[in-house]
């Protein structure tokens, strides 16, 4: 198209495919200052302070090698909080993946009330995950919390839900699942609407059923959504943060810590900054690996697939 | 697909969205609740305030949790991010998409491999900087560091945003001898504004609720946001639950009205958002 419109004057640019001179180049100058200073620069130093026993504060720091790596290895608290973190990713991305499915199928029908059902279940993407956590508080707290207002009221004892480290870590990839399927119902959403309906006409025809033409027309068909909304709900999972904060700070002891608020906690609580920048780098490393991973092994099935 | 259902699978539908709706509205209902009972009310959270609406809770998160101020800074906080991180990806984006050069084409990647940066595994490197540079409990130092983490997914919807637009615009412009500078800000800029309320609405509902970050940046009640505020509150408050509720509920509420009125940009954005 815009070949052909420029075909008369191609005499006149130097660069008839570039379109623009270097000098144009100067516009993305303010962005990349702004990441060397507050992303890059921080990353490298990250990297740099986890091969050293700095404490943070003072000016005295030695290197120590791989040390800080090592001791991740051996570090049960840390073994636990990163099984912890990918039962935050893993879970919450399966709970998501499911429901969310489910209802974006279901209101993908002519419904009443549709609208206002699917504005409600996507409320809470909006609302701050540290607003969420102290309105769950509220459920699952021990004196008079909601849930153990139920529990008495059938003659049960009283549970301390979150006191529990096993039920507590549920709870919170509960909690992180309930608040963001909304994302994937709507990605969902817009999947399915983007698949013609001639393909389930021409099923009917042949006499699919219900389940077949779910099976072999919508689940094929929906494979970059999987994509996209399996890799977002991973990430925001492994990354999972503010929740576990409001709803157990982490305890009882160590035992609903993600790596992330372990971060928090050996920097400032413990005073091991250099210890903690390795658990940071680990993060890191876990991210990109999942993310690069996933979206490899994504691709490859849709390619497969068509 | 859309399969005649029997009877007993529309209700057994119907009731599944019911207790889906249900469940996330519980959470609210029952701030709602809590927030309109006095500390020394020790009635269910389920039942209503049955002997008249207390609200004291609201006036001590005011005074006590200073929320009104909170929210304010959040403002300043969001507001002037979102500005930039608009204007800023808009300006990047301008030669990604147009000079297509081996270089170009490197940046751009690096760019879009600063999104898996998750923002605590840089927290100690990050707030040693910023303690440095007297940036701590500092509007510029949050907003710096707002800018840094949206400005890659920003100047990626504007990528391709302007990759899709034509370019022979631009190049009447140039020919008429407009330079670079008067291309971008007359002719490219005026085009953008849908792109523009996908990342103004992505980039402000994420600054608005930021946490992760803002509790280590932001530590004096003056300048702390909402986020913080209301878990340094909350913490604070642990027997005071009805205090915490009210906070909860006034920090929500400028977003639900937001939403309210945006609801199709904000749905909208958030599906672009999400399919990057």
């Amino acid at each position: 198209m815009s070949q052909v419109t420029t075909l008369p004057r191609a005499g006149i640019r130097r660069r008839p495919r570039r379109g623009r001179g270097a000098g144009i180049n100067v516009f993305y100058l303010p962005a990349l200052l702004i990441f060397a200073i507050f992303t890059i620069y921080p990353l490298l130093n990250g990297i740099t302070l986890s091969f050293t026993n700095w404490n943070g504060y003072s000016a005295a720091r030695d290197v120590v090698g791989a040390a800080n790596y090592l001791r991740l290895f051996e570090d049960e608290t840390f073994r636990m909080v990163l099984l912890n973190t990918f039962i935050f990713g893993i879970g919450s991305t399966v709970i998501q993946q499911i429901l969310g499915l489910g209802l974006a199928v279901a209101l993908d029908r002519p419904l009443r009330g549709r609208t206002a059902i699917r504005a409600i279940i996507y409320l809470p993407v909006l609302v701050s995950p540290v607003i969420m956590g102290t309105m769950y508080y509220l459920f699952f707290q021990y004196n008079n919390g909601a849930l153990n207002d139920i529990t008495t009221l059938f003659g049960g004892e009283r549970i301390a839900w979150l006191s529990d480290s096993q039920t507590a870590v549920l709870i919170i990839v509960l909690v992180n699942s309930l608040q963001f399927v909304g994302i994937s119902m709507i990605i969902y959403l817009a999947g399915l609407q983007s698949i013609p309906t001639v393909y389930y006409e021409a099923a009917n025809l042949d006499g699919a059923g219900a389940w077949q033409q779910f099976r072999h027309i919508t689940i094929p068909l929906l494979q970059p959504a999987f994509a996209t909304s399996i890799v977002l709900n991973l990430i925001g999972g492994l990354k999972l943060y503010d929740i576990i904060q409001v709803l157990t700070g982490g305890g009882p002891g160590y035992s609903t810590n993600s790596v992330s608020t372990l971060v928090g906690v050996a920097y400032f609580d413990n005073q091991s900054a250099g210890y903690a920048s390795a658990m940071g780098v680990v993060l890191f490393l876990i991210i990109v690996v999942f993310t690069l991973g996933l979206n490899t092994l994504l691709n490859r099935r849709r390619l497969e697939q068509q | 697909m859309i399969t005649k259902l029997g009877r007993p699978a529309k209700i057994l539908l119907a009731a599944g969205l019911l207790a889906i709706v249900v469940l996330q509205l519980l959470p609210f209902y029952v701030s709602i609740t809590t927030s309109l009972k006095e500390r020394t009310d020790l009635s269910s959270t389920w039942l209503p305030p049955l002997d008249g609406v207390f609200l004291g809770n609201f006036m001590s998160a005011i005074t006590d949790g200073n929320i009104l101020q909170s929210i304010l800074n959040s403002a300043i906080v969001t507001g002037v991010s979102t500005i930039l991180v608009c204007f800023l990806g808009a300006m990047a984006a301008y030669p990604l998409a147009r000079r297509l050069t081996t270089m170009n084409k490197a940046v751009g990647a690096l760019i879009l491999a600063l999104i898996m940066i998750p923002p605590l595994s840089i927290l100690v490197p990050l707030y040693t900087m910023l303690t440095q540079m007297q940036a701590v409990n500092t509007y510029w130092g949050i907003i710096a560091v707002m800018v840094s983490t949206h400005l890659p997914l920003s100047i990626f919807f504007y990528t391709a945003f302007m990759r899709s637009l034509p370019i022979s615009v631009e190049e009447a412009a140039t020919v008429d001898g407009a330079s670079a500078f008067q291309t971008f800000f007359l002719v490219v800029l005026p085009v953008l504004k849908p792109v523009t309320a996908t990342v103004a609405i992505l980039t402000g509902v994420s600054t608005w609720n930021e946490y992760a970050l803002s509790s280590f940046i932001l530590t004096d009640p003056a300048i702390r946001t909402i986020a913080p505020s209301i878990a340094s509150f909350f913490s604070a408050q642990s027997s005071n639950l009805g205090a915490a509720s009210a906070a909860s509920l006034l920090a929500v509420l400028p977003v639900l009205i937001a939403y309210l009125f945006l609801q199709r940009y904000f749905i909208k954005g958030m599906v672009a958002g999400s399919e990057k």
